[in-house]
C-alpha cells in the first residue's frame, strides 16, 4: 500500500503518478489522503489499480476510468465515474448530479443517495444505488442497468433506449416512453447478481423493472406530444 | 365577360410566395417539419458585402510571387503543452462519421493533411480511417458523447468541447434511422435502424463554472498536452467568447448561422442565430477586452467559400477559419455530374440538401456501401487539398495587395463595406465614406 497526500502533491501530480505506474508492477494499492473535495481526482486511470480516496471528492472523480477499482470514502460531487469504460467506482456516501453519466462499462456503486440525472445517457455501465435517485435519472439511457434500492425521482427513464431500470421503492413519475415491464426470470437473475456485486442485501422479487416502450424510436407525428 | 375591361394580371403574394405555399401544403400532408442538411439559404449580410481597399500612395503593396506572405497559425498556445502548428489558417470543421461516409471522412483527413491543416471528428466518435489519414485531428466532445473514450481522447491532437453549432444554436441532433448502419450503431451503443437523438445540453455540466471544471478534467486526462477548443453557435458572441475564455479555453470556435449541418429542422436553420459577419467583431472585442486577442485563438466558420472570405475574416480579427460545406463540395457534393440522379430524388445539383436521408449520389452524406464506394478517398482528398491551396493563394494575393507580409497582419482598416448593414456589423466604413454606423454617436 502506498500513500499519496493530495494536500502536498495536488491533483495533477497524483493523476500523473497513477497514469505512469508500470503495467507489470505489484504496487497496485494506492491510498489518496486529504482529497478536500477537489475535482478530477483519479480520472482517466487506465490500469488495474486499487485506489482508496479517504474523504469527499469534487466533480468527475474516476471519470473515464478503465480497469481501476476506486473507492471514495466520503461523498462524491457531480459526474462521478462519468464515461467510465470498465473497472469499479464505489462511493461510500452520497453522489451529486449526473453520477455515471454516459458511462460505457464497469460498475458504479453508490451506497447512499444519488442526485438528479443519475445514469444520464448511460451506454453500458451497471449502476447500483443503495438509496434514492433524483429527477431525470436514466434520461436517454442507452444500455446497461440502473438499480435503485430506494425511490426514483420525477421523469425516470425519459426518452430511454435499451437500458434496464430496477427500482425497489416508488417510481411514480416515469418520463416519456418509459414504462413498467414484466420482471422475468432472467431479469431476477441479473438483478440478483448486480445486488450481490454491490453487496446490497435486498430481494430481487421486491423490485420492479422499467424500460423503453420503444414508441419514440422512429419519429411519428402522432407521438409529438410525448416530447 | 367584357374582354375590353383592363384586368390586373394575376399577382402572387410576397408574403405567401410559391415556396411558402408549397411548404404549407407539404406540412399539411405529412405532419412533420422539414428536416434538411446544409446551412441557411436566405441571403444575409456576409463577407461579400465587404471589399478590400488595396495599396495606394500611403500604403505600398508586396510583390506577388516574390515577397513572402506567411500563412501559418499556431492554435492552442495558451495552456496546451503541444499546440497545433498549421501551415494554413483554414481548418476542416467537425462533421460526424454517421452523417458522412467513412470514405468521405478519410478524404477530409487526406486533403487537410496534404494542405498542412487539421480536420475534426464529429458527433459519432473517431474512426481509424480519419485518425490514420489526419496529420492533425481535433476530437469533438459533444453532449451525446457517442463513441467517447479516453483512448481516442489521448490519440487526438486537440479536443473541441461543442456547446453549439451555428445552424442550430440551442439544438441537439438527429441522425435518422436509415443512416444507422451496423458500424454507426455499434460506435454509438444503440440498436440499428432507430433514430438517434443527440442531446442539446451536456449530461454532466451546465454553465460556465462547470465548463471550467470539465475542461480541467479533460486536461488532466490528456496530461495538459492538448489544446482545448470550445465551439459555440453565433448567438451572444461577446458573452460566449468571454465565458469560454474564463472557463479556460485555448481556442474558441464560433459558427455563424450560415454554418452547415447534417440534419436539422429548416425552421431552426433559417430562423435562429446570427450571421457569421455579425458574430466576428463582438467576439474579437471580447478577446481584446480581456487582453486575450491572439493569445486565445478565434476560429470563425459559417459560409466560408474562398480566399477572399478567409482574408476578410482574418482582417476582422479571426486567427483562422473552418469550412464544412465548401469542403464537401470540393470532395464532390452537389456536382452536376450526378444531375440525372438528383432529378430522380426530386432535386437538382446545387440544391440537394436531403443529407439526412442517406441517398447521396456523390457517396458523401451516406452510409449505403454501394453509394459510399463511389467516392475515391485518394482522389477526393486531392481535390480538397487543391481547393485549400487555392483559397490560401487567393488570401495571400489579397494580403500582398494590402502590403501585408502575413495573413494575420490584415486589419479592419484594409476593408470597407458595400452596405450600411455590413458596415454596422463589421464596424468598417461604408465604401467611399468615413462612416461606421454606431460610431461617434451616429
Ligand atoms: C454534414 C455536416 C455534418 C456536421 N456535423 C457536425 C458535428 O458532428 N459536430 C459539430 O460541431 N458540427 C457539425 N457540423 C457543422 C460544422 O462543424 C461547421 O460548423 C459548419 O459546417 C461550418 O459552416 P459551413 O458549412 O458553411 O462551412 C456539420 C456540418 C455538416 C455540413
Amino acid at each position: 500500500m502506498h500513500e499519496l497526500d493530495l494536500k502536498a502533491l495536488g491533483v495533477t501530480a497524483i493523476n500523473q503518478k497513477l497514469y505512469h505506474i508500470p503495467k507489470d508492477t505489484n504496487e497496485r494499492h494506492w491510498v489518496i489522503r486529504n482529497p478536500m473535495g477537489q475535482h478530477a481526482i483519479a480520472c482517466g486511470v487506465d490500469a488495474p489499480l486499487l485506489i482508496d480516496i479517504m474523504g469527499h471528492v469534487g466533480f468527475y472523480c474516476g471519470g473515464m476510468n478503465k480497469e481501476a477499482e476506486i473507492t471514495i470514502h466520503g461523498h462524491a460531487g457531480v459526474g462521478v465515474a462519468e464515461n467510465m469504460m470498465s473497472g469499479i467506482v464505489w462511493v461510500k456516501g452520497n453522489a451529486s448530479e449526473s453520477a455515471g453519466a454516459t458511462a460505457n462499462g464497469g460498475l458504479l456503486v453508490i451506497e447512499g443517495d444519488a442526485s438528479s440525472r443519475c445514469g444520464i445517457s448511460m451506454k453500458g455501465v451497471d449502476i447500483v444505488v443503495g438509496g434514492s435517485v433524483g429527477h431525470m435519472s436514466a434520461f436517454m439511457a442507452q444500455r446497461g442497468n440502473l438499480v435503485v434500492c430506494g425511490d426514483a425521482g420525477e421523469a425516470l427513464g425519459d426518452s430511454i433506449y435499451e437500458a434496464r431500470l430496477y427500482v425497489k421503492g416508488r417510481a411514480d413519475n416515469l418520463g416519456s416512453d418509459c414504462i413498467e415491464k414484466e420482471m422475468r426470470e432472467e431479469h431476477l437473475e441479473d438483478l440478483a447478481k448486480l445486488l450481490d456485486r454491490a453487496k446490497m442485501k435486498h430481494r430481487p422479487q421486491d423490485f420492479r423493472r422499467y424500460g423503453s416502450a420503444r414508441k419514440l424510436y422512429n419519429f411519428n407525428v402522432d407521438h409529438a406530444d410525448a416530447y | 365577360m367584357d374582354t375590353n375591361v383592363p384586368r390586373t394580371p394575376p399577382r402572387k403574394s410576397a408574403t405567401f410566395d410559391d415556396y411558402t405555399l408549397a411548404e404549407i401544403r407539404r406540412a399539411a400532408s405529412t405532419g412533420i417539419y422539414d428536416i434538411r442538411g446544409a446551412g441557411t439559404k436566405r441571403k444575409v449580410p456576409h463577407f461579400d458585402d465587404l471589399l478590400f481597399l488595396g495599396a495606394s500612395i500611403s500604403r505600398y503593396p508586396l510583390e506577388g510571387y516574390r515577397e513572402k506572405c506567411g500563412t501559418d497559425v499556431v492554435l492552442g498556445s495558451r495552456f496546451a503543452k503541444k499546440p497545433l502548428e498549421l501551415k494554413i489558417p483554414i481548418t476542416i470543421a467537425g462533421m460526424s462519421f454517421g452523417s458522412l461516409s467513412a470514405q468521405a471522412k478519410e478524404a477530409l483527413g487526406r486533403g487537410a493533411s496534404a494542405a498542412g491543416t487539421s480536420t475534426t471528428t464529429g458527433d459519432g466518435g473517431m474512426t481509424p480511417e480519419e485518425r490514420g489519414q489526419s496529420r492533425h485531428l481535433v476530437y469533438q466532445y459533444l453532449p451525446s458523447r457517442y463513441g467517447m473514450n479516453p483512448d481516442d481522447l489521448r490519440k487526438a491532437d486537440a479536443i473541441e468541447v461543442v456547446v453549439g453549432q451555428g445552424a442550430k444554436p440551442g439544438g441537439g441532433g438527429m441522425l435518422l434511422g436509415q443512416k444507422i448502419s451496423d458500424r454507426v450503431a455499434q460506435m454509438r451503443c444503440l440498436p440499428k435502424g432507430i433514430d438517434q437523438r443527440s442531446a442539446c445540453r451536456h449530461p454532466d455540466w451546465t454553465g460556465p463554472d462547470d465548463l471550467e471544471i470539465k475542461i480541467h478534467e479533460l486536461r488532466e486526462i490528456t496530461s495538459w498536452e492538448k489544446p482545448i477548443y470550445v465551439k459555440v453557435g453565433g448567438t451572444r458572441p461577446y458573452y460566449d467568447v468571454a465565458l469560454a475564455v474564463k472557463a479556460g479555453a485555448d481556442v474558441v470556435v464560433l459558427d455563424g448561422m450560415q454554418g452547415g449541418t447534417a440534419a436539422t429542422q429548416d425552421v431552426f436553420i433559417e430562423h435562429v442565430g446570427l450571421p457569421t459577419l455579425a458574430c466576428l467583431r463582438p467576439a474579437v472585442k471580447a478577446l481584446q477586452d480581456l487582453g486575450m486577442h491572439r493569445k486565445v485563438q478565434l476560429i470563425i466558420s459559417g459560409g466560408i467559400r474562398s480566399g477572399a472570405d478567409v482574408a476578410k475574416a482574418l482582417a476582422l480579427g479571426a486567427d483562422a477559419v473552418a469550412i464544412g460545406t465548401a469542403a464537401l463540395v470540393a470532395l464532390g457534393d452537389n456536382d452536376p455530374i450526378h444531375e440525372e440522379e438528383y432529378r430522380k430524388l426530386g432535386t437538382t445539383a446545387g440544391a440537394y440538401d436531403d443529407w439526412h436521408e442517406g441517398r447521396d449520389p456523390a457517396g458523401i452524406t451516406t452510409q449505403d456501401p454501394v453509394l459510399a464506394a463511389r467516392l475515391d478517398p485518394v482522389k477526393a482528398g486531392r481535390r480538397l487539398s487543391n481547393y485549400l491551396k487555392v483559397m490560401t493563394l487567393e488570401a495571400q494575393t489579397v494580403a500582398r495587395a494590402c502590403g501585408k507580409s502575413h495573413l494575420h497582419n490584415l486589419e479592419p482598416e484594409d476593408l470597407c463595406a458595400l452596405t450600411v448593414e455590413a458596415a454596422a456589423m463589421a464596424q468598417v466604413p461604408l465604401a467611399g465614406t468615413s462612416w461606421i454606423p454606431g460610431r461617434g454617436g451616429y
